[in-house]
């Protein structure tokens, strides 16, 4: 494979995993959210007790999506990482904060006052990843303030208008999300009836946000150019549209496991189309293209690609086998609550 | 200069969590297995017991470890560009083979005692034990890379992977494993001992705790014995692929052949001779180094002074290191023969030495990743690229902020894992089957 294929290629790779990690782990975050909404005690329970045995699994998609930008796109990694310093600490904290609440919350079940801190832990931790997850997306698809002499911005210039818009996209998308997967885990009713009515308040409100989103795109980026380029490439932003047209349908339905399947497609085509409209860029310069990092100039020698191509290829399909066995075992509809004789 | 601390924290936090989950999963992986073996319960309240510890602790690991996989990139951004071809790949690696595995796996493990077959479960839970050893396997290459660099060459000013299965396959990263390997079994036979000993102590769950000291007095000399036999090769492996930590590990100031090796040894870096040397058994050495009395040692007068290692923190170190092994060693087979002729009960004394041996194999770990880390100053990838040149370009206000609350952090998740280890520790197996475990005092 020539080295502009295998760079194409991994530029792919890059975006799918970004976009199967906020699939995922981003109906873990909502859930999460919804720990400051669902209080009770019992009602807490279920839902943290839902989230246990998987979030591990889904937060690992994040873990590999830095692991794989590292060993494909170093000089990315390296002047993205150093550049967001500070965004992606809260960002690890927030990280932190989530698990360590999900798996403390179980094992101080013995009294209540830990496990309402844990569950204001997870809440706030949770809502602090989607929200600075979506600001930093939000400003690389805007552009950095990139030069020669390396990044210029702060944390205050990131918080402009459209990160943050992006930022409050993720986080209502994600709690949308996260209130179907609490509807089809709950074990009764009257909480099944409580998450159900949540996800379909939720909806309106990420439809009003996204097409905010979409029409501020065009002015606050250049993600179109690609599009306009190629028209056809409308697709994956039109298939996101039609799939969250069909959450809400679902949703009406009250079938909360494909309308938590929709939502999170929905998530994931729309940051793929965000990937798209950035390529070849990965950490575009707002000052002059000529600073722009791509998929062409930060990426790896080619033997290092071509091997870790193969390396994707070998263990990738092993490890959708066995995270949808976890799903298999644990996403059974109105089981609750997973923790048991721990 | 804070990058570093901040890094050596993140790191020696790290790997607090990361030898007890090692230690602990493996011993845990066998209680169950003699449960689907022998079907007899007590083993399944043990590995219940056992597992408990064992995922209060794992995700502090976990935890610590994906702050670590994007620090490389925060602080250490100049190093990651330079380095990122090589280093990146086995990282990548790590969480393609290892995280997913550990990650998902456990969760079927610990929710799954009712959802699967007894063997389906013991099959999950020997997974995650493959798991955090390949973990482990893929961050110990990438280190291996740092120690001994193979595989590459420098183009365009970075350093580019020519040869996967050179740094794969790098000698130095081997023996780093095996080495630490054992290390992290002590952890966890230690840990299984104290716990045992405590409620020997207490004269509670007496059987469950026999039966799991028979099998950990064993998993503590295998893994002491282990761990001084890899020792003594990795120490070859050092003198030959690193002899500028060699001599400052053994605070050698004069080259030679025939080296002998004091006993008792202070070194005195400032004038570059040791302030006390007594006891020197001839030829030592040359011979543990190299496998003969004659061998050739290098010393630190004939290194250029600013590609010394720091002296004093290398030596003490590994003489530290050394020497709670042969301590750990000895109690290990003390513990293993009372347990057998059954007057372990008797032996209060020991108990008690049992239980506060806790934290030595800990200590010994983290000497142990010490002198492997200190001792390759001042280099970050030895011979290539200087730790100075590695660090990121950014604010130093930055760098202090995430510090500050890196150490409050770190902190709490060390105070936390500390007290629910003790709790459920001393709440013992038989609360494992109620939903409320009571502490038992």
């Amino acid at each position: 494979m020539s080295h502009e294929l295998l760079q194409v290629i991994w530029f792919a790779l890059w975006g799918l995993l970004w976009a199967i990690y906020f699939g995922l782990d981003g109906f873990d975050l909502g859930s999460g959210m919804l720990a400051a909404v669902f209080r009770k005690d019992e009602e807490q329970r279920h839902l943290i007790g839902a989230l246990a045995p998987i979030w591990d699994g889904n937060e690992v998609w994040v873990i590999t999506a830095g692991g794989v930008t590292f060993a494909a796109f170093p000089k990315l990694y390296a002047t993205m990482f150093s550049a967001l310093y500070l965004p992606l600490f809260i960002i690890l904290f927030g990280l932190m904060s989530r698990a360590v609440a999900i798996e403390f919350y179980h094992h101080m079940d013995y009294d209540r006052t830990w496990q309402k801190i844990w569950g204001w832990v997870l809440a706030v931790g949770s809502f602090l990843v989607a929200l600075l997850f979506g600001v930093a997306f939000g400003n690389i698809f805007q552009g950095m303030l990139l030069d020669a002499q390396g990044y210029h911005g702060t944390i205050v210039s990131l918080l402009n208008p459209y990160g943050l818009l992006t930022g409050v996209l993720f986080v209502v998308a994600f709690l949308m999300n996260g209130a179907s997967w609490l509807a089809h885990k709950a074990p009764d009713g009257e909480l099944r009836n409580k998450a159900h009515s949540f996800a379909t308040r939720m909806w309106p409100a990420v439809l009003v946000v996204a097409a905010g989103w979409l029409v501020y795109t065009p002015f606050a980026t250049k993600l179109m150019d690609n599009f306009l380029n190629v028209p056809v490439l409308f697709l994956v932003p039109a298939l996101a549209v039609a799939l969250l047209v069909l959450t809400r349908v679902y949703l009406q339905k009250g079938n909360h496991l494909w309308a938590l399947l929709a939502g999170s497609l929905t998530v994931g085509l729309t940051v793929i189309s965000g990937v798209i409209g950035l390529f070849p860029n990965m950490f575009p310069s707002k000052i002059d293209p000529a600073y722009s990092l791509t998929a062409f100039n930060s990426s790896s020698s080619h033997y290092t690609l071509q091997f870790m191509f193969w390396v994707v290829v070998i263990f990738l399909p092993f490890v959708l086998l066995y995270q949808v066995w976890a799903y298999k075992l644990f996403g059974r509809k109105g089981t609750g609550s997973e923790v048991q004789h721990y | 200069m804070l990058s570093r601390i901040q890094f050596a924290l993140t790191v020696g936090f790290h790997f607090i969590f990361v030898p007890l989950s090692i230690g602990l999963i493996l011993f845990t992986a066998i209680m169950e297995t003699l449960y689907v073996r022998t079907g007899d319960p007590k083993y399944k309240t043990l590995t219940k017991f056992w597992g408990r510890l064992f995922t209060i602790n794992f995700l502090l690991g976990v935890v610590t470890g994906v702050a670590m996989e994007f620090q490389f990139g925060t602080n250490w951004s100049r190093y990651s560009e330079f380095m990122g071809d090589i280093f990146g790949s086995p990282l990548a690696v790590e969480a393609l083979m290892a995280f997913f595995l550990e990650s998902t796996m456990l969760g079927i493990w610990i929710f799954g005692w009712n959802k699967l077959s007894k063997k389906m479960h013991l099959l999950a839970g020997w997974l995650v034990a493959l798991g955090t050893h390949l973990s482990a396997v893929w961050i110990i290459v990438a280190n291996g890379f740092m120690q001994n660099p193979v595989g590459y060459v420098i183009n365009n000013g970075r350093a580019e992977l020519v040869n996967f299965w050179e740094v794969l396959f790098n000698p130095y990263a081997w023996h780093t494993y095996v080495h630490t390997i054992f290390a992290c079994y002590s952890v966890g036979a230690f840990f299984v001992l104290a716990v045992s000993a405590y409620h020997l102590l207490h004269k509670r769950n007496i059987d469950m705790m026999k039966a799991s000291l028979r099998i950990a007095t064993v998993f503590a000399i295998v893994a002491t014995l282990g761990n001084a036999i890899t020792g003594h090769f990795n120490g070859q492996n050092v003198a030959l692929r690193q002899p500028t930590k060699l001599a400052a590990m053994e605070a050698l100031w004069e080259s030679g052949s025939n080296v002998g090796m004091p006993l008792i040894v202070i070194p005195d870096a400032a004038n570059e001779r040791n302030a006390v040397e007594a006891l020197k058994v001839p030829g030592l050495t040359s011979w543990l180094s190299y496998g003969s009395t004659d061998a050739f040692v290098l010393g630190l007068k004939d290194i250029p002074a600013d590609e010394r290692p720091p002296v004093g923190l290398t030596f003490w170190a590994f003489r530290t290191m050394v020497g709670l092994g042969v301590l750990m060693l000895l109690l290990a087979v003390l513990a293993w023969w009372h347990n057998r002729k059954d007057t372990l009960m008797e032996r209060k004394t020991l108990l008690k030495f049992m239980l506060w041996s806790i934290p030595l194999p800990y200590i010994a770990t983290n000497l142990g990743w010490m002198t492997a880390e200190v001792g390759r100053q001042p280099w970050t990838v030895y011979g290539l690229i200087t730790t100075a040149d590695s660090v990121s370009p950014v604010a130093f206000s930055d760098v202090a902020i995430s510090l500050g609350l890196v150490i409050i952090f770190y902190a709490i998740l060390v105070g936390l894992d500390v007290y629910l280890l003790i709790r459920y520790a001393k709440a013992g197996p038989e609360a494992m089957d109620e939903r409320h475990a009571a502490v038992a005092d």
